[in-house]
């Protein structure tokens, strides 16, 4: 029973990576870039459902929809002040930016909210018992799955059935040919780095729900995490950040129930390091030949 | 009038000189085709007139108007569509998908027809509508960058180097294709290494060496001149 238990964890926490681990792979397919501020947009989030639960006594849903929105909002701003500046600048200019934007999330959130702990309330209790004593789901964990399928889903049908979404994956191919489509490359980046953080405000609810302690560097790790996990499936497809998210968090689950729970990051990235000597693109990542 | 007016334009990149001084001029219902050597900076001038580059000095007009600081996804818009060289069609996307992408600036109720005017040129399209691009043979990947820049019904039709890689029999297909585009009323701006054919389908030319316009006169004019004969057409 405790293998199902186990089983049952790794798939809710890798939901939560693989909701994570998706605004990477989109904002990577389309600006090239690994937007390390990402996991910081996480903790924002959740500041912002602790207090709209906690200080203003809102419902849950408030909670959720005000995380989203500034979220949403910060992601934009983000990529407006200090990636879109950088769009002709090398690769490691950007990188070293969005280390330093992540930094000023986890810095300003400390001045704002202060660095002790906060306890986070769940946005939803309780536990659905299957065995007495031995096999239970908790809604969070429930939630957590149900989530990610449905945000899988909605990016699915997103990306192949809606005129933003091909623009999208067109911009993620070939930015200078979609501009000659008269496409606006600028905006449809804008529109990326505002659903994955969108992403991220719910990820970052769920995540404190199942965990329910929240300071500023909360998002930083399960970022990290989740980094790794769009990197697994292999980074800029979106059936890869899932499939990265689920065996990561059932990896990680069981390193810390049959290895050691101080040893679990370490067989996790072991793992990816072992994935990647044998599939350097990920399980899942794109090859296309270039036809002449 | 003109409708394309480039004007004594210069472009770098970074400190190279990559065209110096390059003027030229498209009429309504013309087919130029600007020809030159590889690094002669056809490329270069097509992408300035597209937005992707921009002239440290010198002018584009198009129907009267200044393209200067024009974003590119705009002066789409105002009806230039560019076949870019090597094809560039969205190789992980369907043929489908790729025509709806060229009608990216027009309104929905015109992408059906569109679609269906695009097959009727190409009827391989139509039988590969379902196929990512990236499946296509180089000569169909042609088609599909053509048929997707007609999409956006543009006004002038600029084309890279559309017979590059294509084995002889597509290319005739292609310049074929041109030429019908051409008597339907689509002006045509062409940049080719392949000057034989160029000048066959063209009312006019402009021979770009290093950047500079080194010649110009009517198809026939250059392809008769032992200048162009030797350079480009193997004596």
């Amino acid at each position: 029973m405790s293998f199902l238990n186990n089983v049952i964890t790794g798939i809710s926490l890798g939901s939560i990576y693989a909701i994570i681990a998706l605004g990477y792979t989109m904002v990577y397919g389309i600006a090239k870039m690994l937007n390390f501020a990402h996991g910081d947009v996480i903790m924002v989030g959740a500041y912002m459902a602790f207090f709209a639960m906690g200080r203003f006594e809102l419902p849950a849903i408030a909670g959720v929809l005000l995380a989203v929105v500034v979220c949403t909002a910060l992601g934009i701003v983000i990529e407006r002040l200090a990636y879109k500046p950088l769009r002709q600048a090398p690769s490691l200019a950007v990188l070293i930016t969005a280390i330093g934007v992540s930094y000023f999330l986890q810095n300003g959130a400390q001045i704002l909210w202060g660095a002790a702990t906060k306890t986070f309330t769940p946005i939803v209790n309780g536990t659905l018992v299957l065995v007495p004593e031995q096999l239970s789901i908790s809604y969070v964990a429930i939630l957590s799955v149900v989530c990610c399928i449905v945000v899988m889903i909605g990016l699915t049908l997103f990306t192949t059935r809606t005129k933003m979404g091909k623009t999208m994956r067109a911009c993620s191919e070939d930015k200078a040919a979609a501009q000659l489509m008269g496409i606006n490359v600028d905006a449809t980046i804008s529109m990326t780095f505002a659903i994955g953080s969108a992403l991220a405000a719910i990820a970052g609810v769920l995540m404190c729900s199942a965990y329910p302690v929240l300071s500023p560097t909360t998002g930083s790790m399960p970022g990290i995490r989740a980094f790794t996990a769009a990197v697994f499936g292999g980074i800029g497809s979106i059936p890869g950040a899932l499939l990265g998210g689920i065996l990561l968090g059932i990896i990680e689950t069981f390193g810390k129930a049959y290895i050691s729970t101080d040893l679990s990051d370490a067989v996790v990235f072991a793992v990816l390091i072992i994935v990647l000597l044998v599939k350097p693109a990920g399980l899942m990542g794109k090859y296309v030949p270039e036809k002449v | 009038m003109a409708l394309l007016k480039v004007d004594d334009i210069h472009v770098y990149y970074g400190s190279i000189h990559a065209v110096k001084g390059v003027s030229f001029e498209v009429n309504e219902g013309e087919i130029v085709t600007l020809i030159g050597a590889n690094g002669a900076g056809k490329s270069t001038v097509l992408n300035t007139i597209s937005g992707l580059l921009h002239p440290r000095t010198g002018s584009v007009r198009f129907m009267d108007q200044d393209l200067k600081g024009i974003a590119p996804h705009k002066v789409v818009e105002k009806g230039l569509a560019q076949v870019p060289e090597g094809r560039r069609v969205f190789l992980q996307m369907t043929v489908e998908e790729n025509l709806e992408m060229g009608a990216y600036t027009q309104p929905k109720s015109t992408i059906v027809p569109g679609i269906a005017d695009v097959y009727k040129r190409f009827p391989r399209l139509e039988e590969r509508r379902r196929q990512v691009a990236g499946t296509l043979s180089g000569g169909e990947q042609q088609m599909l960058a053509m048929g997707r820049a007609l999409m956006s019904r543009p006004k002038l039709l600029m084309l890279d180097e559309p017979s590059m890689g294509l084995a002889p029999i597509l290319v005739e297909q292609i310049f074929d294709i041109i030429k019908e585009l051409h008597a339907a009323g689509t002006t045509i701006l062409l940049v080719e290494q392949n000057a034989q054919a160029a000048l066959s389908v063209a009312d006019r030319a402009y021979v770009l060496e290093t950047g500079r316009i080194s010649l110009s006169g009517t198809g026939a004019e250059l392809m008769a001149s032992g200048q162009v004969r030797k350079a480009y057409l193997g004596g």
